[in-house]
């Protein structure tokens, strides 16, 4: 529903907003899993982070009685995937939330560059996919 | 007091991907796939996120001295437009478009205790690991 799309997107902005105000954090999720592997024990503002992340959809499976997505794709295209999110968003700096929330509101134009390049390329791999699996 | 002030920005920002669908991979292919029904949630999302943040980056943070909690705003310097960006962001959108999972849903969804997302996540940090060599590999010899 696209209700919920813009009330969750203006939350996603909130908590971008509160981690730079408060912390001085770009919410960049790509940035903030490699930061968690780094920053001292027990002061690790990252790692909490990212468990807030999931706290939140805890919260929300709780409200709203939706147990959460099927996650269907096969292994065999899913882990190809998530090596090459991995690998692109170091090498690219930045993912959704880095380039595309904080980036963006930041007027950076590397962030707008790498934004129409990753949404290009992703639409670029779905119209493909779906020729292929159309033959 | 820090890991506290990250834990309240993770869960709403957590919460918002979970609110606005895009912990479902399908409402991200939807977005992508123009050749099926095309689902617009995530251009909602941006909206509705860009809304906040355009504001809060362009007139609230400039007019604050130092973050309420650390001394300094972490902000990039880095402004030039090189290949490595570039050909990052492409290899990211194309693991982006085969799966419909980028870096924050993924992290939010293990809450949904699935292996698929769990075994996600880990090949996601092995690529990260692996993105500084292949990087170095890449970029520094020319």
């Amino acid at each position: 529903m696209s209700i919920n799309a813009i009330l969750g997107g203006v939350c996603i902005g909130i908590g971008a907003m509160l981690l730079m105000v408060l912390n001085g954090r770009i919410a960049g999720i790509s940035g903030i899993v490699y930061q968690s592997f780094d920053e001292p024990r027990g002061r690790n503002w990252a790692l909490f982070f990212l468990v807030g992340l999931c706290l939140g959809v805890v919260i929300h499976i709780w409200v709203s009685g939706d147990p959460g997505p099927v996650f269907d794709k096969p292994l065999t295209t899913l882990l190809p995937a998530a090596f090459l999110v991995g690998i692109g968003t170091r090498m690219g700096s930045g993912c959704t939330s880095g380039h595309g929330i904080c980036g963006i509101a930041r007027f950076s134009g590397r962030s707008i560059v790498a934004t129409i390049v990753f949404m290009g390329s992703a639409f670029t791999t779905v119209f493909v996919q779906s020729l292929v699996w159309g033959l | 007091m820090k890991v506290y002030s990250a834990l309240a920005s993770g869960t709403i920002f957590g919460f918002g991907l979970a609110l606005s669908g895009m912990t479902d991979p399908a409402n991200i292919i939807g977005f992508l796939d123009i050749r099926g029904q095309w689902n617009p949630s995530l251009a909602f999302v941006m909206m509705g996120g860009l809304a906040v943040t355009v504001p809060a980056f362009q007139l609230l943070i400039p007019q604050m001295q130092k973050p309420i909690l650390v001394a300094v705003f972490a902000l990039p310097q880095n402004t030039i437009i090189d290949a490595k960006l570039i050909f990052g962001a492409c290899l990211f959108g194309i693991g982006w478009g085969l799966s419909g999972l980028c870096p924050g849903p993924a992290i939010a969804g293990l809450a949904y205790l699935n292996w698929h997302i769990v075994l996600f996540v880990l090949v996601m940090v092995v690529g990260m690991y692996s993105g500084d060599r292949i990087t170095r590999l890449l970029f520094s010899a020319g």
